[in-house]
């Protein structure tokens, strides 16, 4: 712009008058936009970072340490003599029960020792408890074996009452195999060990005396009219063949292990699903050298054993299965609270973990699953001897030696997560080997959640692998000869019609590979395997023809219409590849290709494959890596490729070593971003595989992607659980691969910019 | 590009063949995307024309049965696989033709579909008077009308006016449905929705602890005339059932059996083996309305799709009328007002970025932070009576908007942000310089030149947005809903409740209906109009970035 001409031209201006006040209202109004914009644009932008901060934030307490903190502590009032042998509280950690070798049971306020209640169970001053035993909270059954030489079986229980609204819990205690005693017909001798347990079936008891171990059986004999008022039968007692006295006796919840360990620490078990021929299996030493076995429990489900010795260490075992089909009791994973003896193991009651005291005062929590040493904490300098917790693990109830009860908090929200238990190989309960597993949920309480993502990730790049492996190809080849061949006329056409591809929805390929593609390429299998083979082939003589036709009928035709010239071809080898399909069948895999693949080749094929997501993705993909990869090439400065071409090169020639070199990085930012949209892709992924979790690359077999897991699973999921929070962690991962991979392609694409600009 | 092919060089190092295969990698792409549109178009359109309907005399398994039914599909398999599949074949082709036959009676049939290999087909025939009808549950009928019956009495008419009568038969019926309809969804629904009104009124004061009976007395008062309205348009409806139960038709399906069909189980009934082409086109547009008017009918697998059309345009409407002033609002932040540098630039790869971010992302933040917190902020502070079932705290309209809003408000960023930087320094220079303010040039000069830009950047921003259903999925979206967002009732639009979809009619009908068969080709009519609607949508982006280039040079050569 030339001022001075300008200016020149301008006839004499009239004097201006200063508006002082609307000068005013206008910088006002300046100052007022300002702030607007400055505050609405920080606000957008912020709310961006905002996703991430809060994906953050809810992922955060996963890896977040317990805490412990008192609560307050009070002796109980006590008689002579009087041992606890148990502490256990109610759900809502009001109430605690107590029971005392005396068997006496009382109930009294958690957070004041304030005592509610309490029940003689054995009247009689002449009988004493030698032996006890009792079941997972949740049944809340205890079993306690008299130097009578009898059971005796109680269960306590918590009702809420509501009474302007205010709730009041009251304990009750109820003999569900009668008041009295049994007897179990084995004469005057102290029950030495106990064991119970109880279904739906039946119950059995393990009794140790001094003339020997027995297993005594109870069926449930249900009456005709009411199931409830089923009874329960004595039905059999066998003696086993065991001479030691147990340190610890246990019952398997489904009454078929019998677990029995001794002073030396063999841990001897027995398969007791014929109640009348207990068979002994095997023992099994796994504790340390020089170490003493302190107690046996089972962590919550009754499938893994806690074995616990006097130097600190804790031992989880459970039967595996073996190749032969044998279960064999193994040492899964070892924990270590200190170095001193631990007393007494707790077990979580709604989750795999565990809680150990031991004689320095320290109470340990752990998880098992996430092989997790969750938080130690010391509660008082003296040994602790017994220990209660909620069954929502929010409170501990502890006693030391001097008969103190210690309360404590306890705020430990994801014991299940660690970095281990998500990305690494777990040993879960029952399974064979250590595996990757993702399984979130189920029907019982009981169950061990498996929250391993490895799967899902490996899904994830699984089907962006081949949906690459099918987009890069076409879409790179195809925008190279777009963009640097094509006539400009066809160029104006095709582009603009590949890259409506992308605003198709994944909704819709989805469902067209679901319910069309995939039955589709089940009938037609070989035949989208000679597609893959044929066509290329077809191109290439396609060109050979193309070539030798002689000069006057090719150049009818200006270059750059290769594209248009090859749509009967292709359609043509397609056509035929499709048609050959049955009879290639018939003649190459006995009529059913499907079926050769499994019983010959030894290779499982899913209906809904890698194969229909790596054709449907790529279709999703190929549009952006095209759009791209084309701009890249076809901003390569013309001089360049004209230089290369005036001294002789031949196009091809001219192409793989002046435009190509640099377009690269182009092409590598444009399948970055392809790559980025294929490992995000939801809808496609949820409705053209069989989203399961399998760690299988096979080209037939389906999988599970971290989006589309987070799409079926997180409506469904509870707000601020485990699973929730790994939901989160899954589109966290998602975020920031993606982000990844986009910064990468930006960063190279700004760089190639700046570099043209320069040329 | 010039291409100096000599036919010196060898065929294989001149590089002719790359060349031609780097040429089928572009007619493959282009043979892909014309083909999957043209399957899209041809069987989501084909679903409403009306099909021939055959009588075939078919050998099944050595016993000849008739079956009455449209052929949906056929394909040719190998004769191997047809034995193995058990049915008995006698043929001198190894490929053999199979049809899919539709027919219909699910109710009496238990199936809607059968197959049949063509050598079996003894005779075929295309019976003229067969009758098909559209009901409103067990999907279609096929069969021959026997007579007709009118308060269980069979009415003797002529052959000739036989046809006629039951058109107008027919069309009484249809009049009485529409205005049960009206009474049911109208005027119930806004007698419900004061009653529910009503009732969160007085809990609220219930809570706030008051317990002046003389409070509640004009509460009361409301709910017994609300109650009482409700009454006599019950007896009026069950008064217009009763009309509408009244006739009805018998008619032998296919194996001869009789049946007798009420009118008012009755959507449509036609010949198509009568209908001329005028016939059938004008049948077609008709069906073709319908579809796009109707609500879904038996669990989303028949009818129309209106409620997901709706919803789709509704949503991103509303996300537009978010996304458009706070994207442009950023744009203009970093381009004009923000200070150039490091953390500008980074801040620009971020937003860029962003687009790339997977829509699950945004749906899964969607459902955590504006569901979880802040929809359950509101329910605690204004909807207090409602809780524990929430009214802002589960996903519903706002929040799919707002979800979509986020995820489409890079495009929007990026989109502006290119027109204001396509616009040159003089005019930003020439407007300060004659005395304007920095507010004044942007909002008379700057804005209105880039305003083709930010229109390119919604309509591609919309074109996204109607087209997404994963983050949709976790925020609100459902396969039925009771209700449209918009109605009657103050305050007429309803942010919190949920809503259907499109994209998600089309994942929900293909994939989780009892049906999935007999709705197939629904899907394909859905996922066709979905396509129509974005389709229209890039080309408009397209066309107004076209626009803006032709006004850009245009301003280069002044």
């Amino acid at each position: 712009m030339t001022e001075e001409s300008s200016t020149s031209q301008l006839s004499v201006p009239e004097p201006l008058v200063f508006d002082q006040a609307l000068w005013r209202r206008r910088s006002i109004k300046d100052i007022f936009a300002r702030y607007l914009v400055g505050a609405g644009g920080i606000a957008v932008i912020g709310s961006i970072i905002l996703i991430f901060l809060f994906l953050f934030m809810v992922v955060f307490p996963l890896f977040k340490g317990a805490a412990m903190y008192e609560v307050t502590n009070y002796s109980l009032k006590k008689v002579a003599a009087d041992e606890t042998l148990l502490y256990s509280i109610e759900e809502q950690a009001e109430i605690a029960m107590r029971l005392n070798n005396k068997g006496v049971v009382s109930f009294f306020n958690v957070d004041s020792g304030e005592l509610i209640e309490s029940k003689e169970l054995v009247a009689n001053n002449d009988v004493h408890i030698s032996s006890w035993a009792h079941l997972d909270a949740e049944k809340n059954i205890v079993a306690l074996g008299l130097n009578t030489g009898q059971v005796l079986i109680f269960k306590h229980e918590y009702a809420s009452n509501y009474k302007d609204d205010k709730r009041t819990i009251v304990p009750t205690i109820s003999f569900p195999l009668g008041e009295e005693p049994i007897d179990l017909e084995i004469g005057e001798q102290a029950l030495t060990s106990l064991a119970i347990s109880e279904n739906e079936d039946g119950l059995t008891l393990f009794v140790h005396t001094e003339s020997g171990a027995r297993l005594v059986n109870f069926e449930k004999a249900s009456s005709f009219l009411d199931e409830d008022e089923a009874t329960l039968e004595l039905t059999s007692q066998v003696q086993l063949p065991y001479v030691d006295t147990p340190i610890k006796a246990l019952i398997s919840p489904e009454r078929d292990w019998l677990y029995l360990l001794n002073k030396e620490g063999a841990l001897a078990y027995y398969d007791i699903r014929s109640k009348d021929e207990p068979i002994h299996i095997e023992d099994v030493s796994v504790l340390d050298e020089g170490s003493m076995p302190t107690t046996l429990e089972f962590l919550i489900g009754g499938i893994s054993l806690l074995l616990a010795d006097d130097l600190g260490n804790i031992h989880q075992l459970f039967l595996v299965r073996g190749e032969d089909g044998t279960r064999h009791l193994t040492s899964i994973r070892k924990f270590k609270s200190g170095s001193a003896k631990i007393s007494s193991i707790t077990t979580e009651q709604l989750r795999k973990g565990f809680l150990v005291t031991d004689t320095d005062g320290n109470i340990s929590i752990f998880h098992t699953t996430a092989d997790r040493h969750v938080i130690t904490k010391n509660i008082i300098d003296k040994p602790l001897a017994h220990l209660g917790i909620a069954p929502r693990s929010n409170k501990i109830i502890a006693e030391d030696v001097s008969g103190q009860v210690h309360v404590w908090g306890l705020d430990s929200e994801h014991p299940e997560a660690s970095m281990k238990s998500i990305w690494g190989k777990v040993w879960y309960e029952s399974y064979p080997e250590p595996d990757y597993i993702w399984q979130s949920s189920s029907a019982s309480s009981d169950f061990e959640p498996k929250f391993s993502l490895t799967p899902l990730t490996f899904g994830t790049f699984k089907a962006a692998f081949y949906a690459m492996l099918f987009a890069m190809p076409l879409a790179i080849c195809g925008a190279i000869f777009t963009a640097y061949f094509m006539a400009p006329k066809m160029r104006g056409v095709v582009k603009p019609s590949i890259e409506i591809m992308a605003a198709l929805p994944t909704v819709i390929l989805g469902f067209l590979a679901g319910l069309w593609l995939a039955p589709y390429i089940e009938l037609n299998l070989p035949g989208v395997f000679t597609v893959l083979l044929l066509v290329p082939l077809g191109i290439f003589v396609a060109s050979y023809f193309w070539w030798r036709l002689p000069e006057f009928v090719t150049s009818q035709i200006t270059d750059g219409w290769q594209a248009a010239l090859l749509l009967p071809v292709v359609l043509f080898f397609a056509w035929a590849s499709l048609a050959l399909s049955p009879w290639l069948e018939q003649v190459l895999f006995d009529g059913n290709m499907r079926l050769w693949l499994t019983d010959t080749m030894g290779v499982g094929y899913d209906q809904r494959n890698a194969l229909i997501i790596g054709i449907t993705m790529g279709f999703a993909v190929i549009p952006i890596i095209f759009s791209i990869s084309e701009d890249a090439v076809f901003s390569v400065p013309k001089h360049l490729s004209s230089g290369s071409l005036a001294l002789g090169a031949t196009p091809w020639q001219t192409l793989m070593r002046v435009v190509l070199p640099s377009a690269s990085p182009g092409i590598f930012s444009a399948t970055m971003i392809g790559l980025g949209r294929a490992v995000g892709e939801t809808m496609i992924v949820l409705m053209a595989t069989g989203n399961t979790p399998v760690m299988d690359f096979s080209i037939f077999e389906g999988m599970r992607t971290l989006s589309a897991n987070v799409a079926v699973e997180l409506p469904e999921s509870e707000v601020d659980s485990t699973h929730f929070r790994v939901l989160f962690l899954a589109s966290l991962v998602l975020f920031i691969f993606t982000f990844f991979f986009n910064t990468i392609a930006e960063v190279v694409r700004q760089r190639l910019r700046e570099k043209y600009s320069s040329l | 590009m010039p291409n100096n092919k000599t036919h010196k060089d060898p065929f294989y190092k001149s590089g002719t063949p790359w060349i031609w295969l780097n040429a089928g990698a572009v007619t493959i792409s282009v043979i892909m995307v014309v083909g999957l549109l043209a399957l899209i178009a041809v069987r989501g359109l084909g679903h409403f024309w009306p099909k021939t309907v055959y009588e075939i005399e078919y050998l099944n398994n050595d016993e000849t049965v008739q079956v009455i039914g449209e052929r949906v599909e056929t394909e040719e398999v190998l004769k191997q696989r047809i034995l193995e599949s058990g049915i008995k074949v006698e043929s001198d082709d190894e490929l053999i033709k199979r049809s899919l036959i539709k027919v219909g009676n699910r109710d009496s049939l238990g199936v809607d579909f059968m197959l049949t290999v063509t050598p079996n087909e003894q005779k075929v025939t295309k019976p003229e008077d067969v009758l098909v009808l559209e009901r409103t549950q067990w999907g279609n009928f096929y069969g021959f009308l026997k007579e007709i019956k009118s308060d269980n009495k069979v009415l003797s008419l002529y052959e000739d006016i036989k046809w006629q009568d039951l058109d107008e038969r027919l069309n009484r019926v249809a009049e009485l449905r529409e205005r049960i309809e009206h009474i049911e969804k109208v005027e119930i629904g806004r007698i419900n929705y004061q009653i529910e009104k009503l009732r969160l009124k007085q809990r609220g004061l219930e809570k706030d602890g008051v317990t002046n009976q003389e409070v509640f007395k004009p509460i009361e008062k409301a709910r017994s005339e609300f109650n009482a309205d409700y009454e006599v348009l019950k007896s009026e409806l069950n008064s217009l059932y009763k009309e509408m139960s009244r006739d009805s038709i018998t008619a032998t399906i296919m194996g001869g059996k009789e049946v007798e069909v009420k009118l008012a189980d009755i959507v449509k009934a036609y010949r198509p083996n009568t209908m001329n082409l005028l016939d059938k086109i004008f049948f077609y547009a008709k069906t073709f309305w319908g579809f796009i008017t109707d609500d879904p009918r038996e669990a989303n697998t028949e009818g129309g799709i209106f409620p997901a059309i709706f919803g789709t345009v509704l949503t991103v409407l509303l996300m537009s009328v978010v996304v458009m002033p706070f994207g442009v609002i950023a744009a203009i932040y970093l381009r004009e007002y923000a200070k150039q540098g490091f953390l500008t630039r980074l801040v620009r790869i971020s937003v860029n970025n962003l687009a790339g971010v997977p829509s699950i992302v945004y749906g899964v933040f969607g459902l955590g932070f504006f569901v979880y917190i802040i929809g359950g902020t509101i329910d605690e502070l204004f909807y207090s009576e409602a809780l524990p079932s929430p009214t802002f705290g589960s996903g519903g309209l706002l929040w799919a908007s707002l979800t979509l809003a986020l995820l489409t408000v890079p495009v929007v960023i990026v989109a502006t942000e290119e027109g204001l930087s396509r616009i040159p320094r003089a005019i930003r220079e020439g407007s300060l310089a004659l005395g304007a303010t920095k507010a004044e040039t942007l909002w008379r000069t700057i804005l209105p030149m880039a305003s083709p830009a930010i229109m390119t950047g919604l309509i591609l921003s919309i074109a996204r947005a109607a087209g997404e259903v994963a983050p949709l999925m976790l925020v609100g979206v459902v396969k039925l809903a009771p209700s449209l967002p918009l109605d009657g009732n103050a305050p007429f639009i309803h942010l919190e409740r949920k809503f259907m979809h499109l994209g998600f009619h089309i994942y929900d009908v293909g994939f989780q209906s009892p049906n999935v068969e007999a709705a197939r080709p629904l899907v394909y009519a859905t996922a066709l109009i979905l396509v129509l609607v974005i389709v229209i949508l890039n080309l408009a982006a397209i066309y107004t970035r076209n626009h803006l280039r032709e006004k850009y040079k245009d301003l280069e050569q002044n």
